[in-house]
């Protein structure tokens, strides 16, 4: 049987590489960026070895500031500072910004759980052994934390995937823009039915990758 | 678990010949500090630690809470010490005011004759490189080996690549790992475990090894050879180990001096075959009674305060021995006191050298007690203490 499609199949794969583009810079923005915000979370916080309340109730408050807006506010309200950063308000590279900014915290807050969740005991051994801050830090929290941030990290391509499907209000494409426009405002059921396909795969490729790492990772 | 003793001897002259060498010039501050230091010439004086006057409190909602309450104490140099106490007795907080985990609220605490409350960052990990530590739960690093966790204190400190894969293989023959270098510790047992923990802690080459209940999570069997491998590590480096635990049967095994702590203060202190024999505080009576030869409770239940008025009986003598004076429980003379007696309970345990113990004994009722007085003192004493505990009616068997 062969599939007559309605739209030319490139018009798919444009998408789908939009996609592949807009989550992959913004989710390794996020990890980048995400990462040293989650390690001053948690050595600042009380009972961390650098704890200073102030220094993290500022962090933390920039955090829940840039969670608690919804990303399609975010998205429209970032467009000064996106045309600043990429010189355009419009095309993949401009959703790409509000993504990062949005998925930075959301993975920073993830990661700060797994941070946390390493045994007190193996940050006493490193101390006991002559540890500084830094060596604790490379050593101990990241290593031992490694499998949870992963699977945190998994979480937030998923939910990046899900936001770039917003990021056609920039113009940016994607598959979510083309279910929105072929598949909604034109009718084309094929379409919808295709990009929810292939929206289930790649998350679905997403995760089980993720998971997988994880259980290398566990199952040393 | 493949541990072999002739091997463990072999190791350990090779690793106090590596000590011996030439120190190794390295570009961290804190290189030479590694190789070059030995217990014999760093630390002078008979003490290597001494608390004086620490207390260490804890702001609470409830109010402060004070787990410490002024504690002086001295730590001979080159000794196994032990810190006694029940739970939250303190021991575990005074521990780690030797390597300053815990900062002392007041008071200070001298390691190696310097007042370690007055370091800065700096020469804090300096001073956390002379001692070692192990830990109940291990706190070995689940993502590196076994090889990458007794590495890391010596790469941290900058030592070269090449001196540290030699040291850490003659760490890891030292406890007896040599064929593990690259298992992941989930793959280890919990006494494989702890000699990895020892490892490392060794891997700075310390003065001093702090020990925090390295035993408990640990069958009877393991905990032996943990405690005979921290002996030898004791006997044959010359480092002094400072250990904590909650059963006096570690203590016994293998401390020299005990302080038993109670509420955050010292209770008594001593050497070990001393407080074992002649125990002054309620909370050291408390911690000995599961070591102590009780008499049975179906005996108990039949002992009367008066001999019955009509019948046979048996006098129930107990015979303490406290380890004093060399004395040691001579049965033949014994049976000339108190001929036709049974050995009802009882026990004998060698502390240091010492003998300690209680042996019940039942005499018959027309055996003629003797005056307790001359057998327990001077030259003709069989037993350090002996008193009547009670009487039984009847005959224990059938003469």
């Amino acid at each position: 049987m062969s599939l007559a499609l309605s739209i030319p199949a490139d018009r798919y794969w444009q998408a789908l590489f939009d996609t592949l583009a807009m989550v992959g810079v913004s989710g390794a923005i996020a990890f980048v960026a995400g990462i040293p915000l989650a390690i001053l979370l948690v050595v600042t916080a009380p009972q961390g070895f650098l704890a200073s309340p102030r220094l993290n109730r500022v962090i933390g408050s920039l955090v829940n500031g840039f969670r608690a807006t919804p990303f399609i506010v975010l998205l429209v309200a970032l467009i000064p500072l996106t045309r600043l950063l990429v010189g355009t308000s419009i095309g993949v590279w401009a959703a790409i910004v509000p993504l990062a900014i949005s998925a930075t915290p959301f993975f920073a807050r993830i990661a700060e759980v797994s941070l946390r969740e390493v045994d007190a005991g193996l940050i006493e051994a490193a101390q006991a052994m002559g540890c500084k801050k830094w060596d604790i830090i490379r050593h101990v929290y990241l290593p031992e934390a490694l499998p949870s941030i992963i699977g945190g990290f998994t979480i937030t391509l998923v939910a990046l995937i899900s936001s770039s499907a917003m990021a056609g209000a920039v113009g940016a494409g994607g598959l979510g823009d083309l279910a929105i426009r072929y598949g909604y405002q034109r009718f084309d059921t094929q379409v919808m039915v295709l990009v929810i396909v292939m929206l289930i795969v790649l998350v679905t490729l997403v995760q089980f990758i993720g998971d997988r790492y994880v259980r290398w990772l566990k199952e040393r | 678990m493949s541990y072999s003793l002739a091997l463990r001897r072999d190791t350990l002259s090779k690793f106090s010949e590596f000590e011996k060498r030439e120190p190794i010039q390295t570009k961290t501050e804190t290189g030479d500090l590694l190789f070059n230091s030995s217990p014999k010439t760093v630390t002078k004086g008979i003490n290597i630690v001494s608390f004086k006057s620490v207390i260490k409190l804890y702001p609470l909602a409830t109010g402060d809470f004070y787990a410490l309450k002024g504690i002086d104490l001295d730590i001979p140099t080159g000794s196994i010490f032990g810190i006694i106490g029940r739970s939250g007795a303190g021991k575990s907080s005074l521990l780690r005011t030797i390597n300053r985990l815990e900062k002392p609220s007041s008071g200070q605490v001298f390691v190696g004759g310097i007042d370690i409350g007055g370091l800065n960052e700096v020469d804090l990990v300096k001073l956390r490189r002379r001692i070692g530590m192990i830990f109940q739960h291990f706190n070995l690093l689940s993502a590196k080996t076994v090889f990458e966790n007794v590495a890391l204190p010596l790469q941290v400190a900058g030592v070269p690549k090449a001196d540290i894969q030699q040291r850490v293989s003659e760490l890891l023959a030292l406890v007896g790992l040599q064929d593990k270098h690259h298992t992941f510790p989930k793959r280890l047992s919990g006494g494989q475990k702890q000699r990895v923990g020892i490892a490392r802690a060794l891997a700075t080459n310390p003065e001093i090894l702090l020990c925090d209940e390295a035993t408990s999570a640990l069958d009877p069997e393991t905990t032996q050879s943990i405690l005979q491998l921290l002996r030898d590590i004791n006997r044959q480096l010359g480092i002094t180990i400072i250990l904590i635990t909650h059963e006096m049967s570690v203590i016994r095994e293998i401390a020299d001096q005990v302080v038993v702590l109670e509420q955050g203060e010292v209770a008594e202190c001593g050497l070990v075959w001393k407080i074992f024999g002649n125990p002054q505080h309620e909370a050291t009576k408390a911690l000995l009674a599961p070591l102590q030869h009780h008499l049975p409770d179906d005996l108990q239940d039949r002992l009367q305060t008066t001999p019955p008025i009509s019948g046979p009986y048996q006098q129930i003598l107990q015979l303490s021995y406290n380890g004093e004076n060399q004395l040691e429980p001579d049965l033949l003379r014994i049976s000339q006191y108190f001929q036709g007696s049974s050995l009802l309970h009882g026990g004998v345990d060698r502390i240091q050298g010492h003998a300690h113990g209680r042996l019940l004994l039942a005499v018959d009722s027309n055996i003629a007690l003797p005056d307790f007085k001359q057998l327990t003192q001077g030259n003709q004493a069989i037993a350090h203490h002996i008193e009547v505990l009670g009487y039984v009616a009847g005959t224990f068997h059938s003469r």
